[in-house]
């Protein structure tokens, strides 16, 4: 693949970026997100994880099914503010 | 970062890959220990640091805590040259907000106290605060301010990375996902430590592990007064540059601040939190925290958050955190129970801490953190805890 495909999309982090990462060291899902920020945007790594892992996989080997994957946090989705706060939607 | 065969004999064991752990084993190396293990049951700042807001706060109502936390932005100032890294070190100020008749007392006596050890800080009126330092918060309440432009924040993820980078750099070896079952002694003094990965024999360790230190200090009958509480934090979508200062407020419960790639982040203290390890995130806590938000930065309202999380504080009766020897068992070292301001005295703590082990007198005597206040009886308890 190319260094510059663009595998996180939220977060612009490239194939280039993330190899370079787990070849420092950086050889799990967890430990790439506090760094690079993969999974840390809107889609909590929905898109990205599962590339990334296989990633991971063809530089350091082991088995995707294997690997541990992010937490999902809430909310699931990005809600507003003042949605949360119960002020409704009024403009 | 090591993938062959594990040491099996070094001259210091720290337990715990957070800032602090991270930060003893650099100095410990710099100071010429360099034959050390970092053990951490997970990833680097999997614990307490990665879950922190990053505020670096020399606002403290006692003077050997703001001594500390003035030490450390003298040394977070140079230390991405230090440690040849980016730590996002940004000194945006942070703006304390008044509303009681007890913050205003407070206040004025913590500015006196701050402004002798020679802090920058200043006391704003609220109507100084829009045209001074942020123009879109809301002071409806505000009594007064206190304002302090050289406080400042970093990336806790990064500042722990190039810790432990700059460490393994000098020699020291870091063995991440290797939990320790226990602590090991013989008689009076520490001989080892006992991973899931096989025994570290060593006369020194570090108990550096947060919350969790308790534990460890329990598998070689040592009580150590920290008990957890769950702490909550969100974080939004990012915006344009807009917010420099971390605001907080005591009465009011919360902190927040802008970071580096624009998101803003913060959290309060939930004031009828049940100690525990639990780290599950709340209903409550995101309901509750968008109403302050709402109420301080209206124009946030429309802002959207992107994820909430939950950290432990490791809180202890004075809320300050437990450093140095053992009494009664030579070699075992204490470095936790900073509840909820580790990341931010942790470069000096942790030096000063390295000084100790490496048998030298440390710059700064803190004697004053050891555990034995405990049993000693009067403590100083710091007010300016968020």
């Amino acid at each position: 693949m190319k260094d510059d495909v663009i595998i996180c999309r939220c977060e612009d982090i490239t194939y280039g970026e993330i190899v370079e990462a787990i070849d420092s060291g950086l050889t799990t899902l967890d430990e790439l997100k506090r760094v690079l920020r993969t999974g840390m945007g809107p889609c909590q790594g929905r898109t990205c994880s599962r590339l990334i892992s296989r990633i991971i996989v063809e530089r350091v080997g082991g088995e995707v099914a294997d690997m541990k994957t992010l937490l999902d946090r809430p909310p699931t989705m990005p809600v507003e503010i003042g949605i949360l706060a119960g002020e409704g939607n009024e403009e | 970062m090591t993938r062959d065969a594990m040491k099996t004999n070094a001259d210091c064991v720290i337990i715990g890959g957070g800032v602090v752990g991270a930060a003893v084993a650099y100095y410990l190396a710099k100071g010429g220990m360099t034959n050390c293990v970092l053990l951490e049951s997970e990833y680097l700042s999997s614990g307490a640091t990665g879950r922190c807001g990053g505020g670096i706060r020399q606002q403290w109502s006692t003077e050997p805590n703001a001594q500390l936390a003035m030490d450390s932005v003298r040394i977070f100032k140079t230390l991405e040259e230090e440690l040849d890294a980016d730590i996002e070190f940004l000194q945006g100020g942070y703006l304390v907000l008044a509303y009681t008749d007890e913050d205003v007392e407070q206040f004025h006596k913590n500015f006196k106290l701050q402004r002798r050890l020679g802090l920058d800080v200043e006391i704003l009126q609220p109507a100084e605060i829009a045209t001074r330092v942020v123009r879109q918060l809301n002071t409806d309440g505000v009594r007064m301010a206190t304002y302090c432009p050289s406080d400042a924040s970093a990336n806790p993820f990064l500042t722990t990375k190039a810790y432990a980078e700059a460490a393994s750099r000098l020699g020291v070896e870091i063995r991440l996902f290797t939990p320790v079952t226990r602590i090991l002694r013989d008689g009076n003094r520490i001989v080892g430590v006992e991973t899931e990965r096989g025994v570290i024999n060593t006369p020194r360790v570090v108990n550096a592990a947060g919350s969790h230190s308790v534990l460890l200090a329990q598998t070689v009958d040592v009580q150590i007064p920290i008990t957890p509480y769950r702490r909550e934090i969100l974080v939004t979508e990012p915006l344009e540059r807009f917010l420099d200062p971390m605001i907080i407020s005591f009465s009011f419960g919360i902190y927040f601040r802008q970071v580096k790639h624009g998101s803003v982040i913060g959290g309060f203290a939930y004031p009828d939190e049940e100690p525990g390890f639990n780290e599950e995130s709340s209903v409550d806590f995101l309901t509750m925290m968008s109403r302050k938000l709402s109420f301080l930065m209206p124009a946030l309202k429309h802002v959207k958050v992107v994820r909430q999380w939950a950290g432990l504080y490791d809180v202890t009766p004075d809320a300050q955190p437990i450093i140095g020897e053992t009494d009664g068992i030579d070699g075992l070292f204490q470095a936790s129970g900073f509840s909820g301001h580790g990341f931010m005295i942790a470069p000096r703590v942790s030096s000063l801490l390295a000084q100790l082990i490496l048998g030298q007198k440390p710059d700064l005597d803190i004697g004053r953190l050891n555990v034995r206040r405990f049993s000693e009886g009067a403590i100083d308890l710091d007010h300016s805890v968020v």
